[in-house]
């Protein structure tokens, strides 16, 4: 009997199959067909044009500042002098780039870490658990996320520095500590993927609240968190306007570091861009291993905002 | 049990009743810790926030009306005066100008790009997940890092875009002379890095727009370009307000581009692409070390960028809502002939 069905199923299925191939052969509704080759150029054209300037810095990164200055495009492919200007960029006498390094992996590790945690307890409690004065802070939640907090840096300035806590850098990590956006992420996710018979089910094994948090609402909430992970973690390795403020050169992160090597009196471009492609390599690695996450997360984040 | 959650469902009866029947200490317990965890996980947030976020927000209205000094600190209330000494600056007005117009140069092509190229990735294309992620690479590039790329790209002398223009035949432009071509420098900067991410949620919202709308359209004999503006583009407002509003707020605040722009950072020698940010930056950190200023021009900001999302907020559901009524109407005008001609077929 079982047999049967199952047969009949998998007919049903490649039937399905088959029509989805006719509609993609153009025969079903406009937005079924599949398009034509202006579409992949047009789509081929924009992706090169992302690249492109990120290969720009490995071409000057390739070159000298002499040769630069004569040829806008020294060359066409990068070469092994690469890796001179990447020594260059790391044993230069102006700061301290492998503290930049470590300080940029610091900041953008804890801070990552610390808003998936804060949002998700947050998030459990605003999407799970009953309370008075729910509604209130979620809406007051959602209305910080406009909030544009990045001009309270002259408060921000005073506090810090009264702690003595200038050119520290649990300066740039405090305030970076919670996201409010992160909260409303985490809510929205954990209404629809973290169901009331799981949590039901935990109290009624007399787990305690914080246990019911750690063993049931933190495992369903794994794919949320691990997107606001990644771009909570893009986000502060790309922090710039705060670090620059609060940080100095011998202790600073690797945007405010990569601008230094601007700032010195003689700018050689091909030791700018060597360190430019240097901070980015951390970020293209993550783009790598997880660019369909990234994707998949704005993707979510777009129909739920 | 049953105060435990906001279930839509009717809680069980059954478990708690039992329970009630002997209030022990693990009892007791258990219900303290039902009412007060909340709070507990909530707090977090709301604690650091309060102390980052909002506090120094609302204090920086404090400051801006005092004579406060970077070394020094405070020194005494002024008054209003920190205002009055910054509207008579002109380097003030012209940074709001610069603000102003690089938001505007990059908002605007950046939103019609996205829109369009979101209309091509919502197509039944091949590998889509490689062109998704394929536009998203800009975003992995810090901004400071892209106004370097781009300073270099735009420089007067040896960039590589003067350089092109000059080969097809036509002037050179003086990106870091000229104050128009300054701002479009700078807008495409900001363009690279966000026009794909834009186009993300745009091809989400479009994904949610209704199969059947579509076949309807078809049905009634309508092209991809009717399809597009009366269909797509009314379907997606919502997803258009929220994108215009987010970037008015991010826009506004603009800093790490034009401060990368050139070597000096200090927005040009006649503060060309001076921006808000950095002028507020170059009050508070620059030669003037005056932070009480400083506060005054970030409340002043502050104070634009509310206006101008609430302005936006109303102009672009304007826009969108009179769209999808015209188009209504329009629809509705279409719809009754092929519509009287399928009745005749049934």
């Amino acid at each position: 009997m079982s047999s049967v069905a199952m047969t009949a199923q998998t007919a049903g299925k490649g039937a399905a199959r088959r029509a989805a191939r006719r509609r993609a052969r153009g025969s079903g509704f406009g937005a079924e067909r599949r398009p034509r080759w202006l579409t992949y150029t047009i789509l081929a054209l924009v992706v090169v044009g992302s690249i492109a300037p990120l290969y720009y810095t490995l071409l000057l990164g390739s070159s000298d500042q002499q040769t630069i200055s004569k040829h806008v495009i020294p060359q066409w492919l990068p070469d092994a002098s690469l890796f001179d200007r990447f020594s260059d960029v790391i044993h230069n006498g102006s700061f301290d780039f492998m503290r930049a390094v470590s300080n940029s992996v610091i900041i953008s590790v804890v801070t990552s870490v610390s808003v998936v945690l804060f949002s998700t307890l947050a998030g459990f409690a605003f999407a799970k658990l009953r309370f008075k004065g729910r509604r209130g802070l979620l809406v007051f939640v959602i209305a910080t996320t406009a909030v544009p907090t990045q001009l309270g840096v002259i408060p921000l300035w005073i506090i810090v520095t009264d702690l003595g806590w200038q050119n520290q850098i649990q300066a740039v990590i405090v305030p970076a500590l919670v996201s409010a956006f992160g909260v409303f992420w985490m809510t929205q996710y954990l209404e629809s993927a973290l169901p009331y018979e799981l949590i039901e089910a935990a109290r009624v094994d007399s787990a305690s609240m914080i246990r019911t948090f750690w063993s049931v609402a933190l495992p369903a909430a794994r794919p949320a968190a691990a997107m606001l992970a990644l771009f909570t973690f893009i986000q502060q390795w790309t922090n710039f306007f705060w670090p620059s403020i609060v940080l100095s050169q011998d202790n600073a992160t690797l945007p405010v570091v990569v601008k230094l090597l601007q700032g010195s009196f003689h700018t050689d471009y091909s030791l700018v861009m060597a360190g430019v492609f240097l901070t980015t390599v951390p970020l293209i690695i993550v783009f790598i291993l997880a660019g369909r996450q990234l994707v998949s997360g704005i993707m979510q984040g777009a129909v739920k905002g | 049990m049953t105060a435990l959650t906001t279930a839509p469902t009717p809680p069980r009866v059954g478990p708690p009743e039992k329970r009630r029947r002997r209030v022990g200490f693990s009892q007791r317990m258990s219900r303290w810790d039902v009412k007060v965890s909340p709070y507990l996980y909530v707090s977090p947030f709301f604690i650091i926030f309060a102390v980052t976020g909002l506090f120094p927000l609302l204090y920086t209205g404090w400051v801006s009306l005092h004579h406060w000094t970077l070394i020094g600190g405070e020194a005494g209330y002024t008054g209003f005066d920190n205002f009055t000494a910054i509207f008579q600056q002109s380097e003030f007005w012209l940074s709001l100008r610069n603000t102003f117009m690089i938001f505007l140069l990059s908002s605007v092509p950046q939103m019609v790009v996205a829109i369009v190229l979101a209309a091509i990735l919502s197509q039944n294309i091949r590998a889509k997940t490689f062109w998704r992620m394929g536009v998203l690479i800009p975003y992995i590039v810090a901004p400071v890092a892209v106004g370097l790329i781009f300073g270099q790209l735009f420089a007067d002398q040896y960039g590589v875009i003067n350089t092109a223009l000059q080969a097809i035949g036509l002037p050179q432009i003086g990106w870091h002379k000229n104050t128009f071509a300054s701002w479009t420098a700078i807008a495409t900067m900001v363009n690279f890095r966000w026009t794909g991410y834009n186009t993300l949620i745009f091809l989400a919202a479009m994904q949610a727009v209704p199969r059947d709308l579509y076949e309807a359209a078809v049905i009634d004999g309508a092209g991809r370009m009717r399809q597009f503006f009366s269909i797509t583009l009314p379907q997606i407002r919502s997803t258009l307000i929220f994108v215009v509003i987010t970037s008015t707020i991010g826009g506004l605040q603009i800093f790490d581009e034009p401060r990368t722009f050139d070597v000096y950072g200090t927005g040009g020698p006649s503060h060309q692409w001076e921006t808000t940010t950095m002028y507020l930056w170059n009050l508070g950190w620059g030669p003037q070390q005056n932070l009480g200023r400083a506060a005054a021009v970030a409340w002043l900001l502050f104070v634009v960028i509310v206006i101008f999302a609430l302005v936006n907020y109303i102009v672009s559901s304007r826009i969108s809502s009179s769209e999808a009524r015209r188009d209504q109407k329009k629809q509705g005008r279409a719809r009754r002939s092929p519509s009287d001609r399928k009745g005749a077929i049934r």
